[in-house]
């Protein structure tokens, strides 16, 4: 098995791995987290197959901007729920 | 029953999913030689990287409604932020508005070459709209961009002026040809000038996402 390949089935595991745990884990904080982290190699398997545009775009919009946008949900769900408790 | 309906559901994804395969191994190898098209008109376009050229002049015309979606999605979230005084920004780790401060005008550079190198490679209004909004959002972040909720007229400005841009250039080609032909020989140069008031737009429209939203209280 080439390098290249065996790189390429790291991301594809990868892939669905931390997006499967971003759907599935319990804490909304570690959720927005893999989200980012399924963002960043989503960019990286765009680059792979040859379509730098559209990786420099997820990585901006994708995991930049949205991820940021999410962390603020959370912080405010978080703001919000704290009083009761 | 209860233990039948997931069951079914995850049954019928999966065969939907078999489906899916399916049908894609049908699909005829390179049924439509878009690439060739492109390439074969590239000289025309007024650019040299291909992805630039399709987005802002070959399919011109889905860039200018994204654009437009992108403003009637800020409009959204600025309906929805109820209107108050903006607050003081939250004073942030002395570190964090050093490295902001650094940072800032670092993006602002990227962002600008990203604007200009899309015409001869990967790059373009999107990615650097992106950037400057990144810029915006860490300068918030860091506590050195006060809120605000109520744009004033200079921000309304900025926001429109990509679409603004765009829709003039596009009607001042109506003369020549139809809707967003430019003439090859200004095409260069008013790709350009739509792709600066985009990554300005796109950019303050982000960053105005992020700004607004934050903003929002139940």
């Amino acid at each position: 098995m080439s390098a290249a390949l065996a790189f390429d089935l790291l991301i594809i595991a990868a892939l669905v791995w931390s997006a499967a745990r971003a759907l599935t884990v319990a804490d909304l904080f570690r959720g927005v987290v893999l989200f980012i982290v399924f963002g960043l190699l989503m960019a990286l398997a765009w680059a792979r197959l040859g379509a730098p545009d559209i990786a420099l775009a997820e990585a901006a919009i994708g995991a930049g901007l949205t991820g940021a946008l999410l962390l603020d949900a959370v912080g405010h769900l978080r703001a919000k729920r704290e009083p009761e408790a | 029953m209860r233990r039948v309906l997931p069951v079914a559901i995850v049954a019928l994804a999966a065969l939907f999913g078999v489906a899916l395969a399916a049908a894609m191994l049908e699909l005829p190898p390179h049924a439509v030689r878009l690439p060739d098209d492109v390439a074969a008109n590239i000289a025309a376009s007024g650019v040299a990287h291909p992805i630039t050229a399709v987005l802002l002049n070959f399919r011109g015309y889905d860039t200018l409604l994204e654009i437009a979606v992108l403003l009637l999605a800020l409009f959204g979230v600025l309906a929805l932020v109820k209107p108050h005084a903006a607050r003081a920004a939250h004073p942030a780790h002395p570190l964090l508005q050093t490295l902001a401060r650094l940072l800032a005008p670092l993006m602002v550079l990227v962002a600008g070459y990203l604007l200009w190198v899309g015409a001869i490679a990967p790059g373009g209004a999107f990615q650097a709209g992106a950037v400057l909004a990144a810029a915006g959002v860490l300068l918030r972040l860091a506590g050195l961009l006060p809120a605000w909720v109520a744009p004033t007229l200079l921000l309304r400005v900025g926001l429109a002026l990509g679409l603004l841009v765009f829709v003039a250039v596009a009607a001042a080609v109506l003369g020549h040809a139809t809707l967003l032909t430019y003439p090859p020989a200004l095409a260069g140069g008013l790709i350009l000038m739509v792709e600066a008031a985009l990554t300005l737009s796109i950019g303050l429209t982000l960053a105005a996402l992020y700004l607004a939203s934050t903003e929002v209280r139940p």
